[in-house]
C-alpha cells in the first residue's frame, strides 16, 4: 500500500516536472521567436513536415536517431560511474576510422558477408580503446576525464583529417568531402525508399536494451552505481573503482565507436571529416535531459532527432538558420536543470 | 632574421590576447570555487553580440561593452542554477556551451560574412620605435595592451589585496568564510560575473580585432576548451595561465609557418594540430609533477598547483 502511494506520488511528480520543463523550454524559445517577428507555429509545422511528412523523411530522421540512441546508451555507463565522457566525439571518430580501415583492405571486396561484420567489430573495439585511453589518463595520471577526453577529441580530429587529406585521399583531389565511396557491396543495405539501414536500427535498439538490462539487473550495474555514488565507500565492499570506471569508459567508447562505424557503412558510405556530426555531444544533452536514467532516452533521442532532421528544411523553406534546433535542445536541457533545481530547493526547505 | 623574430613575437602577442582574457576570466571564476564550463559557447555568443553591436553603432567600443555584458549574463545564468539552486556546475556549463553556440549562429546568421568595424593597431609614440622590443610590445591594438596589463593586475589583485584574499578563501573554505561573516554565495556570484565579463571581452577581441567579422565558423571555436585546460594545468595561478596562453599562441603561429615550409601537408592539419599538442604538453607537465622527488623534475615541480578546495561544490548556507 505504502509502495503504491510512493509510486503514485513519483508519477505525479514526474508529470509535473515534464510539463514544467517543456513549458519553460518551449516558452523561452517562442518568446525569442516572437521578438524576432517569426511565427513559432509556421516553424513548428515546417520542422514537423521536414521530419515526419513521409516515409523517406521519417527514415532519414531514424538514421539520426540510431547514432543518438547508441551514444546515449554508452553514456549511461559512464554517467552511472560518475564520469563525464566528453571524449565521446573522438571515440565516434576513431570507431569510424577503424571501420573504414577494415573495409579498405584489399580482401574486403571479395568476401562480402564477413567484412561488414568485422568492420563493425573493429569500430566497436577502436572506440572502446579510445575510451580506455581517457580512463587510463585519469587513473594513472590524475588527468580529469573531461580534459583527457577533450584532448583525445582533438587528436582524433587530427587523425581523421590527416587520413582524408593524406593516405586515404581521393585520386587527384583531396577535399573536405571525404574519401572515395566504398564499393557498393560493402554498404549496409537498406530497402528501396529507406534512408536508414535496418541492421543499424536493430543493432542500436539491441544495444540500448542490453545497456538497460546490464545497468538495472546485474551485479555489474550495481557496482557502477556504487562507484558513481561514493567511490570511497565502494572500495570498502571490495570494489575497485578504477577498474569499474575503466570498464565503463570502454563500454561507452565501444558503443560510440559502433555508432561511428554505422555512420560510415550505413549513412555516408565513405569517411568524411565531420563523421560524428556532433551526435556524441548531443547524446550528452539527451542523457542529462533524461535525468541520467535509461527509461526516457529513446523518446528524448527521437525528439532530438526530429529537431535535427526537421531543421534541415528551415533555411530553404523559411530562410531561418538551422541552428534553431540546437537552441531548442539547449533550452530544454537548461530548463530541466532549472526545474530540478527548484524542486530540490523546495523539498529541502 | 632579427626582424622576422620580432614580427613573429608580435604575432604571438596579438593572437594570444583573447585567450589571455578568457583564461584569466576562468581563473578568477575557479579561484572563487566555481567552474564555468560554458566558455566555448560564451566566447562565440559574445563575439557575435560584440560584432553586431559594433556594426550597428559604427564603433567598436559599444561592441566590447555588449560582449562583456553577454559574458556576464551567461555567468549569471550559471551562478543562478549552479550556485543558488545547487545543480551540478559542470552540467549547467555544458548545456550552456551548446545553447550559447547555437544561439550565436542562429541570431548572428543575418550578419554572417558582412563587413564591420574593427580595431586597428595604435603604435605607442616613442616606445614603438625601440629596436626589437618596440614592434613586439608597443605596436598593437588597445585590446592587446589591455591583455598585457590584465596579467599583472589580476595577479596583484588575487595575492596582494584584501578582496583577493576573500576571493581565494571563498574558493578554499566557504564554510569558514560564512563563519567570518563573508557571504560565500554572493561573493562567488560576483566573481563568476566578473570572470564572465572577461570571457565576453575575449569573444569581442576575436570578432573585432584578431579574427574580425562574424560567420559560421567564426574561427574561435575550440578556444574556450583550451582556455579551460590552461587554467587547470596552469595551476590556477594567473601568471602561469598567461604563460600557457602565450605558448598556445606560439603553436598557432608555428602552424602557419610550417604550412609555408611543408606545402604538401594539408593546411587543415596545421589548424587543428595546436589543440592536441597543447593539451598533451599540459598533460605531460601534469604527469611529471607526480614525481617531485626526481631531481630532473624539480623545475616542473615549481609549476605545480592545487585546485581550490571547494571547486565546483555548492556551499549550503543556512
Amino acid at each position: 500500500m505504502l509502495m503504491k502511494t510512493i509510486q503514485q506520488h513519483d508519477l505525479t511528480h514526474l508529470v509535473i516536472r515534464f510539463f514544467c520543463i517543456t513549458g519553460l523550454g518551449f516558452g523561452a524559445v517562442c518568446l525569442l521567436l516572437f521578438t524576432l517577428h517569426l511565427s513559432p507555429i509556421t516553424i513548428a509545422k515546417s520542422m514537423g513536415s521536414g521530419a515526419l511528412s513521409n516515409w523517406i523523411r521519417i527514415s532519414h530522421m531514424l538514421s539520426i536517431w540510431t547514432p543518438l540512441l547508441l551514444c546515449s546508451s554508452g553514456l549511461l555507463f559512464t554517467f552511472r560511474a560518475g564520469l563525464w565522457n566528453i571524449g565521446i566525439e573522438g571515440q565516434m571518430i576513431i570507431g569510424a576510422i577503424c571501420t573504414t580501415a577494415v573495409l579498405r583492405l584489399p580482401q574486403a571486396e571479395n568476401s562480402h558477408a564477413l567484412f561488414p561484420a568485422l568492420a563493425m567489430a573493429a569500430g566497436l573495439c577502436g572506440g572502446g580503446i579510445w575510451g580506455m585511453c581517457a580512463g587510463i589518463l585519469k587513473n594513472r595520471g590524475g588527468v580529469n576525464e573531461i580534459f583527457g577526453g577533450l584532448g583525445l577529441n582533438f587528436v582524433a580530429q587530427g587523425i581523421i583529417l590527416w587520413l582524408i587529406f593524406g593516405p586515404w585521399k581521393r585520386a587527384g583531389i583531396a577535399s573536405m568531402s571525404g574519401t572515395n565511396l566504398l564499393p557498393h557491396a560493402l554498404w549496409l543495405t537498406s530497402p528501396a525508399g529507406w534512408r536508414v539501414a535496418p541492421v543499424a536500427l536493430v543493432l542500436s535498439c539491441l544495444a540500448f536494451l542490453l545497456t538497460a538490462l546490464l545497468l538495472g539487473n546485474t551485479r555489474f550495474g550495481l557496482r557502477l552505481t556504487a562507484v558513481g555514488k561514493n567511490s570511497k565507500a565502494s572500495r570498502l565492499f571490495g570494489i575497485k573503482p578504477e577498474l569499474i570506471g575503466l570498464t565503463a569508459m570502454m563500454l561507452g567508447g565501444g558503443l560510440a565507436g559502433l555508432a561511428g562505424g554505422l555512420q560510415v557503412t550505413g549513412v555516408y558510405h565513405r569517411l568524411i571529416p565531420a563523421i560524428s556530426s556532433g551526435y556524441g555531444y548531443l547524446g550528452l544533452l539527451i542523457v542529462m535531459l533524461a535525468g541520467y536514467r535509461a527509461a526516457a532516452i529513446p523518446c528524448i533521442a527521437l525528439f532530438f532527432a526530429c529537431l535535427a532532421a526537421g531543421s534541415i528544411q528551415l533555411p530553404i523553406m523559411l530562410q531561418i538558420d538551422s541552428s534553431l534546433s540546437g537552441v531548442i535542445q539547449g533550452a530544454c536541457v537548461l530548463s530541466a536543470l532549472l526545474v530540478h533545481g527548484f524542486q530540490t530547493k523546495r523539498r529541502n526547505t | 632574421m632579427d626582424v622576422s623574430v620580432s614580427v613573429l613575437a608580435a604575432g604571438v602577442a596579438a593572437t594570444s590576447a583573447p585567450l589571455i582574457f578568457a583564461a584569466l576570466g576562468e581563473t578568477l571564476t575557479e579561484k572563487a570555487g566555481v567552474i564555468n564550463l560554458s566558455l566555448d559557447g560564451a566566447i562565440l555568443l559574445s563575439a557575435m553580440t560584440g560584432f553586431v553591436t559594433a556594426k550597428a553603432t559604427g564603433s567598436v567600443w559599444p561592441g566590447f561593452a555588449a560582449a562583456a555584458v553577454t559574458g556576464m549574463t551567461v555567468a549569471f545564468v550559471l551562478s543562478g542554477i549552479g550556485i543558488w539552486l545547487g545543480q551540478s556546475q559542470v552540467a549547467v556549463g555544458f548545456a550552456l556551451t551548446f545553447l550559447c553556440r547555437d544561439l550565436a549562429y542562429f541570431l548572428g546568421s543575418p550578419y554572417s560574412r558582412t563587413p564591420g568595424p574593427q580595431l586597428l593597431a595604435v603604435p605607442i609614440p616613442v616606445l614603438a620605435d625601440l629596436p626589437f622590443i618596440g614592434p613586439i610590445l608597443f605596436n598593437h591594438s588597445q585590446i592587446v595592451y589591455a591583455s598585457f596589463a590584465l596579467i599583472p593586475l589580476l595577479w596583484y589583485f588575487m595575492f596582494n589585496s584584501r578582496q583577493g584574499l576573500i576571493l581565494r578563501s571563498v574558493g578554499e573554505n566557504p564554510e569558514g568564510c560564512w563563519a567570518r561573516g563573508i557571504p560565500p554565495k554572493r561573493t562567488q556570484t560576483i566573481y563568476t560575473a566578473l570572470g564572465g565579463a572577461l570571457i565576453g571581452l575575449a569573444g569581442a577581441a576575436y570578432s573585432l580585432a584578431v579574427k574580425p567579422g562574424w560567420g559560421r565558423p567564426q574561427g574561435c571555436e575550440g578556444i574556450g576548451w583550451i582556455a579551460l585546460a590552461l587554467v587547470i594545468f596552469g595551476g590556477w595561478h594567473p601568471l602561469r595561465v598567461a604563460l600557457g596562453a602565450y605558448i598556445f599562441g606560439m603553436l598557432q603561429i608555428a602552424g602557419i609557418l610550417f604550412q609555408e615550409i611543408f606545402p604538401a601537408i594539408p593546411s587543415q592539419i596545421f589548424q587543428v594540430a595546436p589543440f592536441p599538442l597543447m593539451i598533451f604538453a599540459l598533460v605531460i607537465i601534469h604527469l611529471s609533477r607526480n614525481k617531485k622527488d626526481t631531481t630532473g623534475f624539480r623545475i616542473i615541480a615549481l609549476l605545480s598547483g592545487t585546485p581550490p578546495m571547494a571547486l565546483g561544490k555548492t556551499h549550503e548556507q543556512e
